[in-house]
């Protein structure tokens, strides 16, 4: 019944890359299905360089990026986006500022010179930024009354205790209020340049045709006194269980989080723990967290396990919504399923369904540009090769039982974990 | 995008319309039901949702959780929802693992199994995805504007059903449901993907035709009459932050007035799937410092329903005062034709929305099937045509129709101060 399609893996021979003489990096697959174009990025210009006094400051400076350049106010810039149905935004992360927009391919040039001019040329005018942080305080104010945001921030408040991973990227009121215009600007002075800046293009026109779209705009950005980012800090690891609660008056549903340290993207631990993970919380509905909490008891409409792995010490948490009056009964049957993972591992048969799934899915999770653009940028950002989808399914299958319990012993101690909880 | 798809309908009256896109080695099923939250008799609120719930819990050749991992083994995934006219379920698989989906959906028309146990355990699972969504202002407040803007069309309620409802519908209650409203001449099943179109039916009518056909439940039809004056309500919680919403009478997607009014929603609101930084009301009422943001949305629906605009307010200024603004942007557009030009931008944002929908197989059987509900999928294929039809003068007209301070409802969420 099935017909021939084209591989539509990635592969050394169809991701073109090269980095410009400014350090900037381009990645660039082409997909002719649909006339329209995808670029994602990233560069290194995170909150590590944040102080504890201007919590949220880069994601203050992404978000001013596009409120207005040297030649074009706030609503200009967005006035040509949304004129051409293009769209582009920024967001910042610990170790990164990101950016991400897609177009109909005949505004590409539009879509590269706006992010060009956003990443060059911001000027922070002044209505501008009293606007935003308006806006970024009535998002603190969501957030307080928001039980799945609050329990996610006291979770990482306690496991990364004292390290950057453990503080709020949008920051608390009394840091957005205390920042100023000149901190923005010396942020971007400071730390926005082309050095170590990755661009992917995945769309309807030919690689290098990308890769001289992006040179046009970005190949002349110099800036010779870009910092080097920090290095993160020492972790220091839970010693006992830590169990906290914030109080949300008059909500009817709690959330909670459950967890502990993961491996980083890097780490040879990796497979091995996405596969468990899959296993405890992901596989089918919601694997056996899912089936426990939700399927069994009835006591939650979301009940999952996640691994969260990126440049630093990753996560490994639960996370579940449910009735303040079940609360205890859903943290012992979670408990209970930590235990018995920790001491009996995964089945034959579990793992070879979540091998299953892996392979199984990875067309899927690559048939859009958006997709494909996340799934380059990956490769690159953690050095897994252009080849990487070309050994994928061995990578998945020589994972096995043994290797699964051990990463889960490494990992997870049942004894040792941070529970956060919020609602009433 | 590609236009042409095959329509049948099979014996037992199963509408099927497939669509070959061979860009990717993946299939998207769907099946619809002409089934939804606005066939619910007060006492049944929710029945439907609750409905979609219990197909995930097996049959017995599918017994519940071999689903799950039958689909998942093949890396698949699938999902279901409801919404107010219709209830669709959906695979999206490796296009050689297709036919286990549907075998899946063929038997789960008619023989899932509705275990009084699983229902018990359903119901507080139900219960508390009801307790999320009233953790949120907007749910509440959306609750609220929903039920005063239909007295007599049941629209009034929310998908997910009133609590009451939640606690007191029996197992029998659902399974009736089920078989009433589960049969092929009520369903639609629309595929597109990595297929030859002629085996695939082949295949279709194998496990589809032989499941006999029922009578079609009529639908439940309570016009609701023309409002006449404003109606304004309250909702008090948790919080700091104050929300607006504000809804007008809104025509069906088969009505004349739809595209116009489609146009007048991109300037007015921006365009549905971009950013809308550049739509009057963003600039009017964000841009000045009347509101931290504006959105506003409709919905394609059988029957008239509502457009809704929602405004989220600063701590410094009073709800009224953004409503004043948002009222004169209003005028504006009643009293003043818009520049031909917005027509185009209007085009050409929809067909950059339609671009980037058409890598994605599964949206694609989705639309197929979406519009098959309310309309067919011309509906669907001339939409830009439609829209680049609209003159300044249709948009005028409709915002002069629509938009009237006495045909609408105004709810403020009024937030009951700091938290401890």
């Amino acid at each position: 019944m099935v017909t021939k399609t084209k591989s539509s893996m990635p592969n050394p021979e169809d991701v073109y890359q090269t980095t410009l003489s400014n350090g900037i990096t381009i990645l660039a697959r082409s997909n002719f299905n649909s006339p329209a174009v995808n670029v994602g990025g990233y560069l290194p210009a995170g909150a590590l360089f944040e102080t504890d006094d201007k919590l949220g400051l880069t994601d203050f400076v992404s978000s001013m990026l596009m409120r207005g350049t040297q030649t074009r106010t706030f609503d200009a810039i967005y006035n040509e986006l949304e004129t051409v149905g293009a769209s582009l935004g920024f967001d910042s992360g610990v170790h990164n500022t990101n950016f991400g927009g897609r177009a109909l391919v005949e505004d590409l040039p539009l879509l590269l010179k706006l992010l060009s001019e956003s990443l060059q040329t911001p000027v922070f005018p002044d209505d501008e930024m009293e606007r935003l942080r308006t806006q970024l305080l009535t998002g603190l104010a969501l957030r307080a009354q928001d039980t799945s945001d609050m329990a996610d921030l006291l979770f990482e408040q306690f496991l990364y205790a004292d390290h950057p991973y453990g503080k709020p990227s949008d920051g608390y009121i009394e840091t957005i209020q205390g920042i100023t215009r000149q901190d923005l600007e010396d942020f971007h002075r400071l730390h926005f340049g082309p050095r170590g800046m990755v661009v992917a293009i995945v769309g309807a026109i030919q690689p290098k045709k990308a890769v001289e779209a992006v040179e046009k705009v970005l190949g002349d950005w110099a800036v010779p006194s870009q910092k080097e980012s920090p290095a993160l800090p020492p972790l220091k690891p839970l010693k006992k269980t830590v169990r906290k609660h914030h109080l949300i008056p008059g909500k009817s549903q709690s959330d909670l989080v459950v967890g502990t340290l993961g491996p980083n993207r890097k780490s040879p631990d990796f497979m091995a723990a996405s596969l468990g993970n899959s296993v405890l919380g992901q596989f089918g509905m919601m694997g056996r967290i899912g089936s426990v909490v939700r399927e069994k008891s009835g006591l939650a409409y979301y009940a999952y396990s996640s691994l969260h792995s990126g440049i630093g010490p990753g996560s490994w948490e639960v996370a579940a919504g449910v009735n303040p009056k079940n609360l205890k009964k859903a943290l012992g049957l979670i408990d209970a399923e930590l235990r018995r993972f920790v001491k009996n591992g995964v089945t034959k048969e579990e793992l070879a369904d979540s091998q299953a799934n892996y392979v199984g899915r990875l067309p899927l999770s690559l048939e859009s540009n958006g997709g494909m653009v996340s799934a380059i940028l990956n490769i690159h950002r953690y050095d897994l090769g252009m080849d990487y989808y070309q050994r994928y399914e061995s990578l998945i299958r020589k994972v096995n039982r043994a290797d699964v319990v051990e990463v889960a012993r490494k990992y997870i101690d049942p004894d040792r974990l941070v529970i956060a909880t919020a609602g009433p | 995008m590609k236009k042409n798809i095959t329509q049948v309908q099979l014996k037992n009256g199963m509408k099927v319309m497939l669509k070959e896109i061979h860009t990717a080695p993946i299939i998207s099923s769907w099946i619809w039901y002409k089934v939804g939250s606005r066939d619910e008799v007060t006492g049944k609120t929710g029945i439907s949702h609750w409905t979609e719930h219990m197909m995930f819990k097996g049959t017995k050749k599918f017994p519940g959780g071999l689903l799950d991992k039958a689909i998942s083994r093949e890396g698949g995934r699938w999902n279901a929802s409801t919404s107010r006219d219709s209830t669709r379920y959906y695979e999206t698989m490796p296009a050689a693992k297709i036919d286990l989906a549907l075998r899946l959906e063929a038997d789960r028309m008619t023989k899932s199994i509705f275990n009084a146990k699983e229902v018990a355990s359903e119901r507080t699972v139900i219960i508390s995805e009801r307790e999320g969504s009233e953790n949120e202002p907007m749910f509440l407040l959306g609750e609220a504007v929903q039920h005063a803007s239909f007295r007599v069309h049941p629209y009034h309620h929310e998908i997910i059903g009133d609590m009451a409802d939640l606690r007191s519908i029996t197992r029998d209650d659902l399974y009736n449901h089920y078989r009433y409203y589960y049969v092929p001449n009520n369903a639609a099943l629309s595929l597109a993907g990595d297929f030859d179109t002629k085996s695939m039916l082949k295949r279709i009518r194998e496990l589809f035709e032989p499941i006999p056909n029922g009578q079609v439940p009529p639908r439940l039809v309570r016009p609701e009459p023309e409002r006449k004056g404003e109606l304004q309500l309250t909702v008090e919680g948790p919080g700091e932050t104050a929300f607006t919403q504000v809804a007008y009478p809104f025509p069906n997607a088969t009505h004349p007035d739809y595209f116009p009014l489609q146009v007048l929603e991109s300037l007015l609101n921006g365009a549905s799937g971009l950013s809308y930084k550049t739509c009057r009301l963003y600039r009017a009422l964000v841009d000045t410092g009347y509101a931290v943001d504006v959105s506003g949305w409709s919905e394609s629906t059988i029957d008239p329903f509502i457009y809704r605009i929602t405004m989220v307010h600063r701590p410094d200024k009073k709800p009224e005062e953004a409503l004043a603004v948002l009222d004169a942007e209003i005028q504006k557009m009643q009293n003043e034709l818009m520049p031909e030009a917005e027509i185009h931008r209007a085009v050409k944002q929809a067909r950059a929305v339609f671009a980037y929908g058409s890598e994605n197989i599964t949206n694609q059987a989705f639309w197929m099937g979406y519009t098959s509900m309310f309309s067919d999928y011309s509906w669907y294929a001339t939409y830009l045509n439609k829209l680049a039809k609209v003159t300044p003068q249709d948009v005028q007209r409709v915002a002069q129709k629509y938009f009237q301070p006495s045909r609408r409802v105004v709810g403020i969420y009024i937030p009951q101060g700091k938290v401890a």
